[in-house]
């Protein structure tokens, strides 16, 4: 969220000025320092092209070619004993370069060391599996395309996870809006009651602020409560009565006058 | 032979109540309302609470069912995702008449905090909603208050109507 500002005497001045601040950055320590984390490049660079490689809080990050992907986790899991894929995931970047980050997240419980590698796919590329290595990257690609879009070769069930299957378009991208596109904001409509019901229930009020008092169909004015739909009244109601006037028979009607309140308990 | 002397006129003596057909029906509905068990996040807590020995529903005569057949009340206890949207048509439509909808929560009432793009911003875009209960969540005595309101708004209506179409929401 922005920061929030004083708006006041806004016409002499931008409120919002910090339009070229960059975030800091989490140091990038050189991979030479760390004995084990050496070993372990040196043998990846050995079979694979690697574009580059550091350690940030204390976990080797590792940059791929992303057609590497699958030999290059086979290579970590066999050879240099990381045996967890943790996490795995897409990150959107294609407002900056048309292209998505892919990053496996991975730890080793025998040399207590984390390790993540990176790769990046254009827009309209896939990516290769490695659900065959892991075991764990199953559920995850679903979710990365269910939530991004990316599309993954030779998944065994290549099918959204979170959001229902005639859902459109990818959440998590940076451009889908945060209320839902079109389709989402009518979506149960759409599918419940079909189209043509669209204008008997009206679009969603995304406004959590909207208070109109006139409104019998979405408020109910405390201590004024009419029934649905019905005019707004001025005339107070008493809802505090659990009885109704003349009452349902063998229930007595709670008098407020003639109840007493305990100052203590008994 | 009478053991003992009965003044019929006197000390509600007659045993005989006279009422409506309206109220005695309305009297059982509402004091039989079995509530089909549809906890969807936190405020399922406090139904069940409300449920519980402590708060104990069935003094009122609710009684959680899991069947949408043998319930005549549902209480919508958490938000309410795009995805479930239809299944919570289903169920209701499932419920035989008449059938009423206590919506509890914000995220109930109107989506809550969830102002995104996979929450149902409100249950009445789907079903017709009785009683709107504010709170998030709200406490089981405040759940109490909207089944005993309920309760009289049932025995305010007439028994015998006719089954006319309900708009759908």
């Amino acid at each position: 969220m922005r920061r929030y500002q004083e708006k006041d005497n806004v016409q002499n001045r931008a409120y919002y000025n910090d339009r070229f601040w960059v975030a800091p950055q989490i140091p990038k320590e050189s991979v030479e320092d760390d004995k084990v984390f050496s070993e372990d490049l040196e043998s990846l660079k050995s079979k694979f092209e690697i574009k580059e490689a550091y350690i940030q809080r204390g976990q080797m990050v590792v940059y791929i070619d992303a057609r590497d992907n699958k030999a290059v986790l086979t290579h970590l899991r066999d050879k240099l004993s990381y045996n967890f894929l943790s996490e795995m995931s897409a990150i959107d970047w294609l407002a900056k370069s048309n292209e998505f980050e892919i990053f496996y997240q991975m730890l080793s419980t025998s040399k207590r060391k984390r390790l993540r590698v990176k790769c990046f796919i254009k827009e309209n590329e896939a990516i290769e599996s490695v659900e065959d290595i892991y075991k764990s990257a199953n559920w995850a690609e679903r979710e990365m395309y269910d939530m991004m879009g990316v599309k993954v070769n030779n998944h065994p069930y290549l099918k959204r996870i979170l959001m229902p299957d005639d859902w459109q378009g990818h959440p998590l991208r940076k451009t889908y809006p945060l209320h839902g596109d079109e389709a989402a904001q009518w979506y149960e409509v759409d599918k419940i009651f079909g189209k043509d019901y669209r204008e008997i229930i009206g679009p969603e009020n995304r406004d959590a602020a909207y208070v109109n008092e006139r409104d019998t169909k979405h408020f109910a004015r405390i201590k004024h409560e009419v029934k649905f739909g019905e005019k707004p009244s001025k005339e107070p109601t008493d809802l505090m009565d659990y009885q109704e006037e003349g009452g349902v028979f063998l229930i007595k009607k709670l008098k407020k006058d003639e109840s007493i309140t305990l100052k203590e308990r008994r | 032979m009478a053991q003992h002397q009965v003044r019929y006129l006197q000390e509600s003596g007659l045993p005989v109540v006279l009422t409506t057909a309206d109220k005695i029906l309305q009297w059982g509905r509402s004091n039989s309302l079995w509530a089909l068990t549809y906890g969807l996040a936190c405020c399922a807590i406090e139904m069940m609470a409300s449920g519980a020995s402590r708060y104990d529903f069935d003094r009122f005569g609710t009684i959680f069912r899991a069947s949408p057949r043998q319930a005549d009340l549902m209480i919508v206890a958490g938000t309410l995702t795009k995805k479930h949207a239809e299944f919570i048509r289903r169920l209701y439509d499932q419920m035989t008449e008449p059938k009423w909808v206590i919506s509890m929560g914000s995220c109930a009432n109107t989506g809550g905090m969830f102002n995104t793009y996979a929450t149902v911003q409100g249950v009445d875009r789907i079903i017709p909603v009785d009683i709107y209960l504010p709170g998030c969540a709200p406490r089981p005595e405040t759940l109490q208050y909207a089944v005993m309101m309920l309760q009289k708004q049932i025995r305010r209506e007439s028994a015998f109507q006719k089954l006319k179409p309900k708009r759908l929401v």
